[in-house]
């Protein structure tokens, strides 16, 4: 007899919970109470059962891990799957906050969310699907880093990490996929977890981090950057990004190398080490600077003679070039290298994987980015362009 | 005996219908299954299909060794490794494998939308099998082949008028041959001009065929792609901001692949001409303007036709096929070279073109394909050519009604807007309500003995898509079969979709598995030397197979087999 395949199950209940109600994320128990008192109703529970029913005719051949109540056990029952349920003990010790919700459910925080991830990691689980938004993709992160595969059921505000599938059922069809009879041949790739700093977006100031790569599941027509074709595919692309890049460098050029997989790639090819979350500066094929700030950018332009180009990727699931997870390029940057020099380089299918949606500028001055909008020609592979919308998104 | 009347027409249609068991009614259809191994595996050492006879001993004495005639460098050192069999079980084989396969002539071929799969009249076979073609030698001097440079030059002539073109070349060996000869040509005419040193992006939209933005990049452009704005047409804004003094032209398709005809493509073509560049419209499949719109007259400067699509010439596994590479007054210097010319009666090869991208293809390409087409063209006429067109739009719009009321079948784009010859609809209803998606769907119809649909070129701009093409070929019951495969299934994701999910139930070979290994360099095997290599592990040529190791194993003798 086969061994049962493990799922690994987490549900942040209360995420999404401000969306509705406009407050901008659910992070913190102070909002979760103010929510509620807006009249907030929890989504992610159904959300989640939404992918679980999915799964149902795969029950035999699977064990359900997952953890007490609505993280997870009720909502597996719900849909008729019996969970082995961990011994967790629900919520870290806060004080000055209430331990339940005015309707007897328990409070849950992101140190169970991390307390949850690493337990099921220890049990070895093959996949671990999870029902969150960016701040929950973040607490996986940081509880397993790179040792499991993971797939994000879509429930949170902020959505902004490319580790969740198009929908609910698209992650329960995910899922069922990795864990099925053909789930040995599915491939992986890297999804960004990106994170906004709730506090400061609710002030209208956007402070957003790449925080890191999860290990996501690939599968062309459920993930969404996978329409476009096979991994193989966008692998090539990747490659294809780098050489009509590394082609088109000209000699005396200073280049400053956003974050990002797809950037990676041209320090790769040029053999530099690169700043997988920062700026890197090359110029002659040489590496100039690692994970420069603003100040040693604006100290490079000021340089006599000094011409210089900024290479940009589409950073997270929503599409942004400027003002997520790169703001070293400031305004001033921005401005001084000039619109012409901005290089934006994606492969058709996180381009595609956007759905027409544009793409999107936040610099934090609203006039450049009015004259960032327009059409650009993102270069998408060995001599490839894509034109494609670009808008401001301030605020 | 009078004439029928419509309704007695109709009562014997509909009769008819039931005797076919179509016409709405699903048929009781199970492919043969042989469980066939390969024709290489099926080898043995020694038997032979054919014993060539010796040669006579004075013919080997006045001719010598026949091995002296081939360069010593490109003698083979060891022979090639072909299957050994007999005669009896290669014809089984073979027609074993056909009896495996639905195609054109077996069944209904409306799911292969973009390919334009229409009946090839078989009278045609027996022109071009005749002797006066089939034994004709490409050496052959031009006086000598009057007949069949008649044929290739006015074949051209009708193309041109077709296109509103200027010149022609019949040389490429299918549509994206002909496309690549359009980005050729399109470098020769800006080279000549001096601009090319600057000149060197090239746009396309994401709906035209993928050989529109593979071939010109082949040809050494970047291409620049434009997406389609809500209406389905290309987003004219972006187009505007893909247009500059760097671009070569544009290689476009219209009607694209969802079907919708860009009645303003005129606009497109001027935005192109004010910036100098040039407009080249792909016709690979142009069912839906044939006899009605021209690419001339929207003020293109170059356009192709598939002679094996829209003209009637077969498909055949890649090939054999013909690109008619058309163009106006100011590209035809840049034609590949030989074009046929008629000059006070008589037909030339004209190779004397110093401005030529050269040959494209050798001889006068697939001339085949060129016998087939002016034959289908003859037999039309004009009023039928355009009658091909209007068939074609009615069959599709007949079937779109149908597919439009199946559960969970969407049409993206254009709401409201008729589209000519074919439709990219979309499952995604499907896929969402049942987890049915286009891939499940393809592999069920074919259990009712309908080939398995095209789904959509990569990427996939429409979800869960798929794109039949009815063209002016099927009946109304082979439109109503085809809707009634597509109502089953949609029925059957909702009511019962393990049925779905297990398909095909009633084909030769079950769901394919392992579909990444056909995505992976490292993993597939086209060839049964590849195959052995990464599939079964081993060399190319083991030790001690006789068929490749053993120089000495001749020719068979009878003892031997």
């Amino acid at each position: 007899m086969t061994q049962r395949k493990r799922l690994g199950l987490i549900v942040n209940p209360l995420a999404g919970i401000g969306g509705r109600v406009g407050l901008k994320g659910s992070d913190g128990p102070e909002i979760v109470r103010r929510a509620l008192e807006l009249g907030a109703v929890r989504e992610a529970p159904h959300r989640a059962q939404l992918a679980l029913a999915r799964l149902t005719s795969l029950r035999d051949s699977l064990e359900v891990i997952t953890c007490p109540g609505e993280m997870g056990e009720s909502e597996a029952r719900a849909v008729g799957l019996l969970p082995t349920v961990l011994d967790l003990p629900l919520r870290a010790e806060q004080q000055d906050v209430p331990s339940s919700l005015p309707d007897g459910t328990p409070l849950t925080t992101a140190a169970d969310t991390v307390n949850a991830a690493r337990a099921l990691a220890d049990r070895n689980v093959d996949l671990l699907l999870f029902a969150g938004g960016d701040g929950t993709a973040r607490n996986v992160f940081d509880a397993v880093g790179d040792r499991l595969l993971v797939v994000g059921i879509p429930a949170g505000v902020k959505i902004h990490s490319a580790v969740y599938a198009t929908t609910p059922v698209a992650a329960g069809d995910l899922a069922a996929l990795v864990l099925g009879p053909q789930g040995a041949g599915i491939r992986e790739r890297q999804g960004e977890v990106m994170d906004i700093d709730e506090d400061a977006f609710r002030d209208n100031r956007v402070s957003a981090r790449l925080y890191g790569y999860l290990r996501v599941p690939y599968q062309r027509t459920l993930l969404q950057s996978a329409k476009a074709g096979s991994q193989t595919a966008d692998e090539a692309a990747l490659n294809g990004i780098a050489n009509e890049v590394v082609n088109d460098m000209e000699s005396g050029v200073t280049y400053f190398i956003g974050p990002g997989t797809t950037t990676r790639a041209i320090l790769d090819l040029l053999a530099l080490p690169d700043t997988l979350l920062g700026v890197d500066v090359v110029r002659d094929r040489k590496l100039l600077a690692a994970d420069a700030s603003e100040l040693d950018l604006l100290r490079l332009l000021e340089q006599p003679g000094t011409r210089a180009k900024i290479i940009v990727t589409a950073i997270g699931g929503q599409g942004h070039i400027f003002g997520r997870g790169n703001q070293q390029f400031s305004p001033r940057i921005i401005r001084q290298v000039g619109r012409d020099n901005i290089l934006v380089i994606a492969t058709q299918s996180k381009l595609l994987s956007l759905e027409g949606k544009p793409l999107l500028v936040d610099t934090g001055d609203p006039d450049l980015d009015r004259e960032l909008s327009g059409y650009v020609k993102v270069i998408t592979g060995l001599h490839e362009r894509l034109v494609y919308p670009v808008r401001g998104d301030t605020g | 005996m009078s004439e029928p009347t419509a309704d007695d027409v109709q009562v014997k249609l509909e009769s008819l219908a039931k005797l076919r068991r179509d016409g709405g009614v699903l048929r009781d259809y199970h492919a043969p299954r042989w469980n066939e191994p390969l024709i290489m595996e099926q080898s043995v050492p020694g038997q032979r299909g054919i014993f060539v006879p010796l040669a006579e001993p004075e013919i080997v004495e006045a001719v010598g060794d026949p091995q002296a005639f081939i360069p010593a460098q490109m003698r083979r050192t060891k022979p090639p490794e072909l299957p050994e069999i007999a005669q009896h079980q290669a014809l089984r084989h073979y027609l074993r494998l056909s009896q495996e396969t639905l195609g054109m002539d077996l069944g209904s071929d409306i799911s292969e939308g973009t390919c334009t799969m229409k009946y090839s009249p078989k009278m045609h076979e027996d022109l071009i099998r005749s002797h006066k073609a089939a034994d004709l030698h490409p050496w052959q001097d031009e006086d000598t082949m009057q007949g069949l440079l008649e044929i290739v030059y006015e074949c051209g002539e009708y193309l041109k008028e077709i296109s509103g073109m200027d010149a022609i070349s019949l040389q490429p060996g299918g549509g994206s041959h002909a496309v690549f000869t359009n980005a050729a040509v399109m470098r020769g005419y800006f080279a000549a001009k001096g601009e090319l040193p600057y000149r060197n992006e090239m746009i396309t939209t994401i709906f035209s065929h993928p050989c529109d933005a593979a071939t010109p990049a082949v040809a050494g452009f970047k291409v620049v792609t434009v997406m389609p704005d809500a209406n389905g047409y290309p987003d004219l804004e972006a187009f505007k901001a893909a247009v500059s003094d760097r671009t070569v032209g544009c290689m476009i398709t219209n009607p694209e692949d969802t079907g919708i005809y860009n009645p303003h493509i005129d606009k497109y073509v001027e935005i192109l001409h004010d910036a100098g560049a040039l407009a080249f419209t792909d016709q690979a499949n142009a069912n839906g303007i044939l006899g009605i719109a021209r690419a001339r007259d929207a003020g293109f400067d170059a356009c192709h036709f598939n002679l094996h699509k829209t003209f009637s010439s077969p498909h055949g596994s890649e090939g054999p096929a013909t690109g008619a590479y058309l163009v106006s007054e100011k590209l035809a210097p840049f034609l590949p070279v030989p074009v046929v010319t008629k000059v006070d009666g008589k037909y030339h090869l004209d190779y004397d073109r110093p401005q030529s991208i050269g040959r494209v293809r050798g001889f006068l390409g697939t001339w085949m394909g060129v016998i087939r087409a002016y034959a289908w063209i003859r037999s039309l006429g004009p009023d039928g050519l355009r009658e091909v067109a209007e068939i074609s739009v009615l069959n599709n719009n007949y079937l779109d009604r149908l597919l439009l009321g199946i559960r969970g079948v969407s049409r993206p784009y254009a709401e409201g807007h008729r589209r000519l010859d074919q439709v990219r609809y979309s499952l995604e209803q499907l896929a969402e309500e049942t987890g049915i998606g286009t891939e499940a769907v393809r592999d069920r119809m074919v259990d009712f003995g309908i080939q398995s649909y095209w789904m959509s070129h990569h990427p996939w701009i429409v979800p869960e898509p798929f794109t039949p093409e009815p063209c002016e070929t099927y009946s109304k019951a082979d439109l109503d079969e085809w809707a009634a495969v597509i109502k089953k299934v949609s029925d059957e994701a909702y009511a019962e979709p393990e049925t779905i999910k297990t398909a095909p139930h009633a084909q030769p070979i079950a769901q394919m598995r392992r579909l990444e290994a056909l995505e992976d360099p490292e993993q597939w095997a086209f060839t049964w030397r590849a195959y052995k290599r990464k599939v079964l592990g081993r060399r190319a040529s083991p030790q001690g197979s006789p068929s490749t190791d053993n120089p000495a194993n001749g020719p068979a003798t009878p003892a031997q087999s």
